[in-house]
C-alpha cells in the first residue's frame, strides 16, 4: 500500500513549508518530505519582495511598484501581484509578532553584519530596532571569538553608506566562551538558559555578566547592536533583559550562515505545519515517480500516481492528488549540473539553458550571471513547462527557488518568491483535489 | 603523503583523451574524499549538534567530519581526542544539505582513535568496551535475573561502577526480565502462523530480548494478527554500541554473523523488520557505509521499522480504524534520532490516530541526549541531561503522564527525566489490534 494523502509537498523550506501550510487551510490531508534541512539555516530570517529590479536599478522604496513591470517568466508576472500581497498577508497571520514592516508597502532597510544596508519587506522583531531609516545613534558590539562579524568595520561600512546617525564598533569576549570556533548555538543556549559563567569578578549569569562587558563601552547610544545569536527559544526574553540592564534598546544584525534568525523562522513554520495538522517526512529523499500512463499528448499531460521515499534503502510509495516540487536551487540542489547540462533531478523538468557551458556565465563575476536564473519555466497556474511550453504533468506546480527566470540574489527577491508561488502552488493544489 | 600530490596522470603529450576530472587513483579502501569534498560549510550540520549546543569543548560534526579528515592527509596528525564526545546521535547526518556522510566520517575516525591512540589497559578503553558488548554480559545477568537485579539496585554496586569504571551512578540499571523474548519464543514452540507468502525475519536486539520481552511479544502478536510467519534468526548485537564506542571490530564481529543469519532468512522469502530504531538504522546504513560482507547490500535494502513494514504492505490505518485501547491513556511522543533519520518522525502520532482512547503528542525535536552508552558515563552524564531538558520540559508541559518512543535507551532518558512510564508503538498497536495482553497471552 502506498502511504497517502491529498496534497504532497516535497521540500520542507520557505516555499514547501508556505505551500503546505496554504494547501492545509483548504480542508485536505498534507504531507510534507523533506530530505536534508532547508537552506533556510544559511538564510538571513529577512523576507525581501524585491529590492532592485532586474535592471540592477534601487534600492526600490516600493517593491509593489515595481512588480507589474517584471518581465514575462518571472515568478511575480507568473502569479500576479495580488498573490504576492495575499501570500505577504499570509505570512503575516503564521508568523504574528515575531516579524514587523507588515505597517507599510515600503521596503525597510536593515543593517547587515557587513555594515551593508538590504531593503526588505519584513524583518524579525529582533532586528526592529536597528533600521538604518532610525536617527539614533547606535553602538554595535561584535565577540573576539564570532569573526563573522566585525563590529568596528561594519559601524564604518554604515557610516559610509550614508546611514543617518552615528555608528561604532566594539569587540569585547563574550563571558562563558571558551572556545574560539564555538558554535553560535553555544552562544544562544547560554543565553536562552542563563547559564553560569565565571568571570574575572566571579561567578554570575550569562546575561548579567554580558551586560556588565559592554555596559563600560557606552557612550550614551540609545540602542546597541549584536551579532544574531541572542538566544533561540527564549530569545525575546534574552533581548529584554539585555536592554533592561543596559538601559538601551537591543537589536540583533542578521549574520551569514548557519544563522539563528533562519533557524527560529524554520521552528516558527514547522510549529505552524504541526498545528495545521500537516504530517511531516523528514530525512528521506523523494527519489522517483510513476505515471498513470494516462495522457499523452500535449493538451492532456500525464499525471504523477505516485512518488517513491527511499528510506534508507527501503523504497516507500507515497501517492497524492496533487503534487508540489519546492526541493530549491542550486545551492538547495532542487536544480543541479553536471559538465554537459543542467537539470532537475526528480522530475526531469526541462530547464532552458544554452547547450555550450561557456555560455552559462559571464566573466564579469558581479555581471548580469545566466546560471542564477536558471530553473523551470512554469505557467500561470505554475506547471512546469516542457520545451514544448505544454506542462509536463497535469498535477505537479513548482514554487520557490526551482523556478528559473529571476536572480534572487541580484533582485532580493528570494523570500518573496518562495512566499509568493508557494502560497499560489499550495492553495491550487488543494483547489485540483476537488 | 597526500593523494592530492600524487596523481596519476596518463595523459601524454598530444593526447586529446585527456579527462581532467580523472587525475585521481580509484579508491582500494572506503573512500571518503568526495564526502570532504561536498562539504561546503555552511554548518548546518553544527547548529544541529546537541552536544556542541550545551559544551563548547566539542568542536562540532564538521570539524570531526571533513575537516579531521583533511587534517589527516598529513602523517603527522593524531585524530583529535574530542572525537569520543560526539555522542553519535546521527542529527549531522539528516542536516546536511550536501551529502556529506558526516557519521561514517565520525565512525571511522572514533575507529582509528580507539584503534592507534588509546591506552588499552585505561579505565576509559574498558569501561568502553564493558559498555559497547552490553549483549556479551547480558545472558549472565538474565541467567539469574532477580539477582542480578538486586545487586545492580544496590547502591553499592553503583558506586563501585562510578568509581572503578566510571559508569555514573545517578542512574538506575534496567532491571533483566525473568523470561527473555528467546526463552518464551522457545517455549511457545516458534511460530503459530506458516505462511510461506508472508514471511518476517524479526531482529529484535538485545534489549527487547533480555529487558523488555513484552515488545518482542507484542510484534509477535501484531504481526501475527496480520497472517505473517515470523522467523527469529540467530542474532548479535546490531553494533550500534560499538560504532559508538569506536569498537569496529567488535561491530565487525557482531555484523558479519547478522548479516549471514539475515541473509539466509532473505534467501528463505522473508524481510527483515527491526522494534529499535538505533538496530534498524545500523543494519539500513551503518553496515553498508563501513562493511562489505557477502549479502550487506542485500540485508540493509530489505530491513524495515516494524510499523512502517505493516504501514506500506498492508492496510494498517484502515485495520485500527474503530479500534479502541483501555490500558493506555494519552502519550508524550518522542521520535528518537536514529527514526528520524529513517523518515520515521511522524509515523507514531499519524498511526495511533484512528485509534479511539489514546493520542501521542509529538514533545518536539530535540534529542534525548543519553545517545546509548554515551549518557552513561560519568563524564558524559551533566551533558545528557542538559540536552535531555528541553525534552523533559515538554514532556511535563504535554497533557499526557505516560511516555512512548521506540527507542530503549531514550526510554531510559526519559523514565529517569520525568519518573513517567514509557511504553513502545507495537504495545499500543497490540492493545488495540489483539486486545489486552491477558488476552493475548491466553492465545
Amino acid at each position: 500500500m502506498a502511504i497517502e494523502d491529498d496534497v504532497l509537498v516535497v521540500g520542507g523550506g520557505l516555499a514547501g513549508t508556505t505551500a503546505a501550510l496554504a494547501a492545509a487551510e483548504r480542508d485536505v490531508q498534507v504531507r510534507l518530505v523533506s530530505y536534508r534541512q532547508s537552506t533556510l539555516r544559511n538564510a538571513s530570517g529577512l523576507i525581501d519582495i524585491l529590492g532592485y529590479t532586474p535592471a540592477g536599478d534601487g534600492p526600490l522604496v516600493d517593491p509593489f511598484e515595481a512588480l507589474d513591470d517584471l518581465p514575462t517568466g518571472h515568478p511575480y508576472e507568473r502569479v500576479g501581484s495580488e498573490a504576492v500581497r495575499e501570500a505577504l498577508a499570509f505570512f503575516d497571520g503564521i508568523v504574528g509578532d515575531a516579524y514587523a514592516g507588515a505597517h507599510t508597502d515600503a521596503n525597510a532597510l536593515v543593517p547587515t553584519h557587513g555594515g551593508t544596508v538590504k531593503p526588505t519587506a519584513r524583518y524579525p522583531t529582533s532586528t526592529a530596532a536597528g533600521l538604518a531609516s532610525d536617527d539614533r545613534d547606535a553602538l554595535l558590539v561584535g565577540f573576539e571569538t564570532l569573526p563573522d562579524f566585525e563590529a568596528p568595520l561594519a559601524a564604518s561600512h554604515l557610516e559610509a553608506a550614508g546611514a543617518p546617525f552615528t555608528a561604532r564598533g566594539v569587540t569585547v569576549r563574550f563571558p562563558g566562551i571558551v572556545r574560539d570556533d564555538a558554535k553560535v548555538t553555544r552562544y544562544a543556549h547560554l543565553l536562552d538558559h542563563d547559564e553560569t559563567v565565571e568571570t574575572p569578578a566571579g561567578e554570575t549569569t550569562a546575561r548579567e555578566a554580558l551586560a556588565e562587558t559592554v555596559r563600560t563601552h557606552l557612550e550614551g547610544e540609545a540602542r546597541v547592536g549584536f551579532p544574531a545569536v541572542l538566544g533561540d527559544d527564549r530569545a525575546d526574553a534574552v533581548r529584554a533583559d539585555l536592554g533592561d540592564r543596559l538601559g538601551v534598546d537591543v537589536f540583533e544584525v542578521p549574520m551569514g550562515p548557519p544563522s539563528l534568525p533562519g533557524i527560529r523562522l524554520e521552528d516558527l513554520l514547522y510549529e505552524a505545519l504541526e498545528a495545521a495538522g500537516v504530517r511531516v517526512t523528514t530525512g528521506v529523499p523523494v527519489v522517483d515517480y510513476e505515471t498513470d500512463g494516462e495522457g499523452t499528448n500535449a493538451t492532456d499531460p500525464e499525471r504523477i500516481d505516485r512518488v517513491v521515499v527511499d528510506r534508507n534503502g527501503a523504497e516507500v510509495p507515497h501517492r497524492a492528488t496533487q503534487y508540489v516540487l519546492a526541493t530549491g536551487g542550486l545551492v538547495g540542489k532542487g536544480v543541479q549540473s553536471e559538465r554537459d547540462g543542467v537539470f532537475e533531478p526528480l522530475f526531469d523538468c526541462h530547464v532552458p539553458q544554452p547547450a555550450d557551458r561557456y555560455d552559462w556565465f559571464v566573466d564579469d563575476v558581479f555581471g548580469d550571471q545566466p546560471y542564477a536564473r536558471f530553473g523551470l519555466p512554469v505557467d500561470r497556474d505554475l506547471r512546469p513547462l516542457d520545451a514544448g511550453d505544454d506542462p509536463e504533468f497535469s498535477n505537479l506546480r513548482a514554487a520557490g527557488a526551482v523556478l528559473g527566470g529571476y536572480d534572487f540574489a541580484a533582485e532580493k527577491s528570494g523570500s518573496g518568491v518562495s512566499l509568493a508561488t508557494g502560497y499560489v502552488a499550495g492553495r491550487r493544489a488543494a483547489e485540483g483535489c476537488r | 603523503m597526500s593523494d592530492a600530490e600524487q596523481p596519476t596522470d596518463d595523459g601524454v603529450p598530444g593526447d586529446d583523451e585527456f579527462e581532467p576530472i580523472q587525475v585521481f587513483p580509484e579508491a582500494e579502501e572506503m573512500d571518503l574524499r568526495p564526502g570532504a569534498d561536498n562539504c561546503y560549510k555552511c554548518s548546518t550540520c553544527d547548529t544541529n549538534c546537541p552536544v556542541a549546543e550545551v559544551d563548547d569543548e566539542f568542536p562540532g560534526p564538521k570539524f570531526q567530519g571533513p575537516e579531521q579528515w583533511r587534517l589527516k592527509r598529513q602523517d603527522d596528525q593524531d585524530i583529535d581526542d574530542s572525537v569520543m564526545k560526539c555522542s553519535n546521535c546521527m542529527r549531522c547526518d539528516s542536516a546536511c544539505p550536501s551529502d556529506v556522510p558526516l557519521s561514517q566520517m565520525h565512525n571511522t575516525a572514533r575507529g582509528e582513535y580507539v584503534e592507534e591512540q588509546m591506552n588499552k589497559f585505561s579505565r576509559e578503553y574498558v569501561r568502553n568496551r564493558i559498555l559497547a558488548n552490553y549483549r556479551r554480559l547480558a545472558p549472565l545477568g538474565s541467567m539469574f535475573p532477580r539477582t542480578t537485579n538486586f545487586v545492580m539496585g544496590l547502591s553499592a554496586t553503583q558506586w563501585l561502577g562510578e568509581k572503578l569504571l566510571g559508569i555514573t551512578g545517578e542512574r538506575e540499571f534496567p532491571e533483566f526480565a525473568t523470561e527473555t523474548f528467546r526463552e518464551w519464543w522457545t517455549k511457545r514452540g516458534g511460530a503459530n502462523v506458516d505462511n510461506p507468502d508472508k514471511r518476517i525475519a524479526y531482529f529484535h536486539g538485545c534489549y527487547s530480548n533480555y529487558n523488555t520481552p513484552e515488545v518482542a511479544k507484542a510484534l509477535v502478536r501484531v504481526y501475527e494478527h496480520f497472517g505473517y510467519e515470523i522467523m527469529v534468526p540467530d542474532q548479535h548485537c546490531s553494533g550500534t554500541p560499538m560504532f559508538a564506542n569506536g569498537m569496529l571490530e567488535d561491530a565487525r564481529r557482531s555484523a558479519e554473523t547478522n548479516v549471514r543469519e539475515l541473509a539466509a532468512a532473505l534467501e528463505d522469502g522473508a524481510d527483515i523488520v527491526a522494534s529499535c530504531s538505533s538496530c534498524s538504522m545500523s543494519l539500513r546504513q551503518e553496515y553498508p557505509e563501513l562493511f562489505d560482507f557477502e549479502g550487506t547490500e542485500a540485508v540493509a535494502e530489505n530491513t524495515w521499522d516494524a510499523v512502517e513494514y505493516l504501514r506500506v504492505h498492508e492496510d494498517l490505518e484502515g485495520e485500527l480504524e474503530g479500534t479502541s485501547v483501555d490500558e493506555f491513556d494519552d502519550f508524550a511522543y518522542h521520535a528518537p534520532c536514529h527514526a528520524r533519520n529513517q523518515g520515521l518522525d511522524g509515523q507514531t502520532t499519524e498511526v495511533l490516530a484512528p485509534i479511539d482512547g489514546v493520542a501521542a503528542h509529538d514533545v518536539g525535536d530535540s534529542c534525548s541526549g543519553i545517545s546509548g552508552t554515551y549518557g552513561w558515563k560519568a563524564e558524559n552524564y551533566e551533558t545528557s541531561m542538559k540536552i535531555g531538558e528541553e525534552m523533559f520540559d515538554h514532556m511535563e508541559e504535554s497533557e499526557a503522564n505516560t511516555g512512548l518512543t521506540e527507542c530503549p535507551t531514550c526510554s531510559m532518558q526519559m523514565e529517569h527525566g520525568t519518573g513517567y512510564e514509557i511504553s513502545h508503538t507495537l504495545e499500543v498497536l497490540e492493545a488495540a489490534l489483539v486486545g489486552d495482553r491477558t488476552e493475548a497471552a491466553a492465545q
